[in-house]
């Protein structure tokens, strides 16, 4: 059976493309770990940390955890599984809550105490005024930024 | 119907009954929602007013994909069915494609830093949205990088096609990784996560942008046009005075 010329560059292209699209799907699996932004205290507490490793801590601000001393400023971020102590001295981002998403950049110390020289405010995709966010806090409905 | 609207003339003659009318929506659509998402919305629980450089750059970051994506299948139909109006509508889509993912690159970092405390951090979604801007612009410096334009633009066509692979990449970088980036707000299986006050003039922004860009493609496809024609007469002509030269000699 003899194709015509359209016929066979549709086939070449299609063939083509949908092996290129298997091969992403390949790297995009492979890379999972290694693309990831940042790690969860849980994968963090698995890792056998080298000295001086740098990591970058991401999870919720565990509720009653936040404490401030001078410039100096201790919480805990957790991913409802296990929870790390972060000891910090930069200057917090506005959207830095007890509850709300973060990521802290920095190395474990001696005693297992996250020290980060950089701190990063996590977004969620949860767009609202304030007026609605009161309303179903008062509603007793709120979803966003409870924690775990 | 599709082939008959497909002959370079009469696409033409369409196109530019449309295009009047795409303007006056575009004028109007930018009119409501800028007015709409940058002053009249309520400031939102938690960004406050920097909620307001969403209505920006959200629709830039559908167009920068959007527009590739239809770069992408002209490319296909240029290259199965050697249509030159797909080859140049390919061609003519990419400055305005490299445009929006140039002011979503900028609008997001002006919000990252308020918000996040950093204007840039290489996650998944932010990189793999600076290399579909890369991708624009080597499918631009492609084009133009052979002595052949018919040549250029099939390679580019080509070269298009595997840079479409990026394109899922950047939707699903928030699903697939965790990222400094939030996940998706509105094209999500369980319904925006966005308070329908804060939601329609994001839409009235993402319909303005489309259109935009379909009134900017025409307005480019006719200069890639006239230009396709400008260099076929020059060539013709020079044949002609090198033959007259010739038969001189």
């Amino acid at each position: 059976m003899a194709y015509s010329r359209k016929s066979q560059r549709l086939l070449f292209i299609s063939v083509g493309l949908g092996l290129a699209v298997i091969a992403v799907i390949f790297m995009a699996l492979a890379f999972s770990s290694t693309a990831a932004f940042f790690k969860t205290p849980s994968e963090l507490q698995q890792e056998t940390a080298a000295d001086g490793q740098r990591y970058r801590l991401g999870g919720l601000v565990e509720t009653g955890t936040v404490v401030k001393q001078g410039t100096q400023t201790d919480f805990s971020v957790t991913d409802c599984e296990a929870s790390l102590l972060v000891r910090t001295n930069v200057i917090l981002p506005d959207l830095f809550r007890e509850g709300q998403g973060v990521v802290a950049e920095g190395q474990l110390d001696a005693q297992g105490v996250f020290v980060a020289d950089k701190v990063l405010a996590k977004h969620d995709e949860n767009y609202m005024p304030k007026d609605v966010a009161d309303k179903l806090k008062e509603q007793g409905v709120w979803q966003g930024g409870g924690g775990c | 119907m599709i082939t008959r609207f497909a002959q370079p003339a009469r696409f033409f003659a369409l196109a530019d009954r449309i295009a009047p009318w795409l303007w006056g929506l575009v004028v109007i659509g930018l009119g409501v929602g800028l007015v709409w998402g940058l002053v009249i919305v309520e400031p939102d629980y938690q960004q406050g007013e920097t909620v307001r450089i969403m209505y920006i750059h959200v629709p830039s970051a559908w167009m920068a994909m959007f527009v590739y994506a239809s770069m992408a299948v002209a490319s296909f139909v240029a290259l199965v069915w050697r249509h030159p109006l797909a080859e140049i509508a390919a061609v003519a889509s990419a400055p305005i494609g490299a445009a929006f993912t140039f002011c979503s690159l900028v609008t997001g970092s002006l919000w990252g830093k308020p918000m996040w405390g950093t204007y840039w951090e290489w996650d998944g979604r932010m990189t793999s949205v600076l290399i579909l801007f890369f991708i624009y612009m080597a499918y631009m410096a492609l084009v133009h990088a052979f002595e052949d334009p018919a040549q250029g633009r099939r390679i580019a066509s080509i070269f298009a096609l595997v840079g479409a692979l990026i394109l899922p990449v950047i939707k699903f970088s928030v699903d697939w990784w965790n990222t400094l980036h939030q996940a998706s707000s509105v094209f999500r299986m369980d319904g925006p996560t966005i308070e329908a006050s804060l939601l329609w003039p994001l839409l009235v922004m993402g319909i303005t942008f489309q259109l935009l860009y379909f009134a900017l493609l025409i307005l480019r496809m006719r200069s890639e046009m006239a230009a396709v024609r400008l260099r076929s007469a020059r060539l013709s002509l020079m044949r002609r005075s090198q033959t007259a030269e010739a038969v001189a000699s």
